[in-house]
């Protein structure tokens, strides 16, 4: 049995005591906050960690990109050390002239001109046949979404190894190869001869060829969810007309299917250029922090890449550097806009 | 009449199969001619056998159809499979001139030494240290931000909604430098802070939730002020469960986020000590003679992939939803 006596001891009644003193500090804080008008800026105050957190890390670097980017040469060392800078565009000159640059630059915008639209077409293509079956549907998309809830780096050492071949002096005279690579086994399985994808001294375009695969590969997910959810919210009475019209299959894709899609074909394809410009982790993942094949560092070097090879030394260059991807990302996203405005039924 | 009949049944048979429009002519004019002729039997005859080619052209059609999807659903599932296979094989079976599609041998001690080799153990606890540690917080902030965007009355308070919508136009890329400096600046260089507060607030999720809460009505707010109840505890009783499904999807992103994440652990972390699963996983196989023991590296990258797949299959509807509308990646 329960001994209630003890609830009456010195101490509970204390505790009581205490209890009330903190009710009176409590409801003098409710009037202090009442006197204070508190209801009027308490939006604030729950506001205050995300806008703490949003200016160190957000806006603070925004300026600071811009302040860095137009001082001639800026290096915080030297800045910490009190040398002064001047004002000038050195770094953005310095930046263009760079001779990794231009190759970067054209990396980039080549796996976003080859990878955008083949993923989008097939992902269109996936979509339209999975939204025509019934059964095994569902099993299906399940399995095309697999790519994406992976580790671009894990994964893309999986690409890696399909396409490795090893052993040495690949297409010289004293040719050692243990084994070439599952791809090159199936290509010799078809009758071809075997490439060298990724080892030293294969060539560039085999270099791309393979990051094409991979990258496609690793974009479909996406794109095919967004557009399948857009294909099932499409109005059945279009597809219905064209039926009572006989309406060849290829023109009912053609002026219902795309023209309804249209407005989430052009999410998909900005996404896919905002994202391909920032290509990184997958070159990593595929050919490892030197970017390119054994022998030819950086071969495959990207924007982003170029970026974080100066952070550590010479800021000013990058971000002089963050600046341009900036700016080239955010006039094709407006090229994107006004085009998919033209196009687009809605 | 039964020719007309007919007729009235092809085109409809036309109008509710959608796969043999090209047919459908071809039924038309046969069913003509036949008229004319006055043949009734031959007209029926004609009739069966185009609704017989159509028949087949739909089966055709639908087979051709899941050979594409079955071949592409291959195409996407062989790597997963190729890790998988290889990742129990011996050094000397990967090596066969003719690969073996299915391990002769199962080799598990390959798991064991991948596991060894690339430290996977500490990498791991650090990885859901950061992840557990940046999710929790992560939520706080993005619940309180949300709520006061949805539901307090507050001066400039649209006007700032739009300048942090704006901010998220700006590609990551471009904090890296700056943010770099700061955490250097503040001694944080080899901590879990680093990898922690830096990543704290997304635009994209308080966004994301700020429209769920919108849609609870504002009138259970104003009836809980009335009833006295605070604002953390009707945001506790009401806005959390109301919104549960969006809190899970950004909860799950945000662990894969953290599972993810290379570029900055690597510019920020120098030892074991504080790195995540994925630097490990790259730096600690990196091999430039292409001589690497490809089945090991095979079985730590099954190992990395392993949680994301559970965490697949359980919450897979949370994930699509969330990336449905969101179109990040980590």
């Amino acid at each position: 049995m329960a001994d209630y006596s003890t609830t009456q001891t010195p101490e509970a009644i204390e505790k009581k005591g205490f209890r009330r003193t903190l009710d009176d500090w409590y409801e003098k804080f409710n009037k202090f906050l009442i006197k204070i008008k508190f209801d009027k800026w308490k939006g604030w105050v729950y506001l205050a960690p995300c806008i703490i957190l949003l200016l160190i890390f957000t806006g603070w670097p925004i300026l600071n990109t811009l302040r860095m980017a137009f001082l001639e040469g800026y290096d915080t060392m030297l800045e910490l050390g009190g040398e002064p800078f001047q004002f000038g565009i050195g770094n953005f000159t310095k930046v263009i002239q760079y001779r990794g640059f231009k190759d970067c630059l054209v990396n980039t915008m080549l796996l976003c001109v080859l990878t955008v639209p083949i993923s989008t077409f097939l992902a269109l293509l996936i979509s339209v046949c999975l939204n025509a079956i019934g059964p095994l549907s569902r099993t299906l998309q399940t399995i095309y979404f697999l790519p994406y809830v992976t580790n671009s780096i894990a994964i893309g050492m999986v690409f890696a190894a399909m396409f490795n071949m090893v052993g040495t002096a690949f297409g010289g005279e004293n040719e050692l190869i243990v084994t070439a690579g599952i791809i090159n086994n199936v290509i010799e399985f078809f009758g071809g001869t075997k490439i060298n994808w990724i080892n030293e001294g294969s060539s560039y375009w085999a270099n791309i060829f393979v990051m094409v695969v991979y990258i496609v590969w690793n974009a479909l997910p996406f794109k095919i969810l967004i557009l399948l959810g857009g294909l099932q919210s499409v109005n059945k009475q279009y597809y219905d007309a064209a039926k009572i019209d006989a309406t060849p299959k290829w023109r009912v894709f053609t002026r219902i299917t795309v023209p309804l899609l249209s407005p989430m074909i052009a999410y998909v394809v900005i996404t896919g250029f905002i994202g391909g410009f920032k290509e990184y982790s997958s070159i990593v993942g595929i050919f490892g922090d030197d970017m390119g094949p054994t022998g030819d560092p950086r071969r495959l070097n990207t924007m982003v890449g170029f970026n974080y090879r100066f952070i550590a030394e010479e800021q000013g260059r990058a971000s002089a550097a963050a600046l341009i991807l900036f700016a080239i990302i955010f006039v094709v996203t407006m090229i994107n806009l006004y085009v998919s405005k033209k196009k687009t039924h809605f | 009449m039964t020719e007309q009949f007919d007729n009235q049944n092809a085109s409809l048979e036309a109008e509710t199969t959608p796969v043999q429009e090209e047919i459908v002519p071809v039924a038309d004019e046969a069913v003509m001619e036949d008229a004319l002729d006055a043949d009734a039997v031959m007209a029926a005859r004609d009739l069966d056998r185009v609704r017989k080619t159509q028949r087949v052209m739909k089966i055709i059609s639908t087979a051709l159809i899941y050979v594409f999807l079955i071949f592409v659903a291959i195409v996407i599932i062989f790597p997963f499979y190729w890790m998988l296979i290889s990742s129990v094989k011996s050094l000397e079976e990967y090596r066969l001139s003719v690969p073996t599609l299915f391990p002769k041998r199962i080799l598990l001690s390959n798991y064991v030494e991948a596991f060894n080799t690339a430290n996977l153990g500490r990498l791991f606890l650090n990885t859901m240290y950061v992840g557990i540690v940046s999710t929790i917080a992560s939520l706080v902030i993005t619940v309180l931000s949300a709520f006061a965007f949805a539901r307090l009355e507050f001066k400039g308070r649209d006007a700032l909604f739009g300048v942090l919508l704006a901010t998220m136009m700006i590609p990551g890329e471009l904090f890296t430098i700056t943010n770099y400096q700061t955490v250097f600046y503040f001694g944080w260089m080899n901590t879990f802070t680093v990898l922690i507060v830096p990543f704290l607030v997304s635009v994209f999720y308080i966004y994301l939730l700020k429209q769920n809460f919108m849609q609870i009505p504002n009138e259970l707010y104003l009836a809980a002020k009335v009833d006295g109840t605070t604002d953390l505890k009707y945001l506790w009783k009401v806005m959390i469960p109301l919104s549960f499904p969006t809190l899970i999807s950004i909860t799950i992103l945000k662990m894969m986020g953290a599972w993810n994440s290379y570029v900055w652990p690597n510019l920020v972390t120098s030892s074991d000590e504080y790195r995540l699963i994925t630097n490990g996983l790259r730096n600690a196989f990196v091999e430039s003679t292409g001589d690497v023991n490809i089945p090991i590296q095979m079985a730590a990258v099954a190992m990395v992939s392993a949680p994301l797949f559970l965490v697949f299959i359980f919450l897979r509807k949370y994930i699509m939803k969330g990336v449905s509308r969101s179109g990040i990646k980590g």
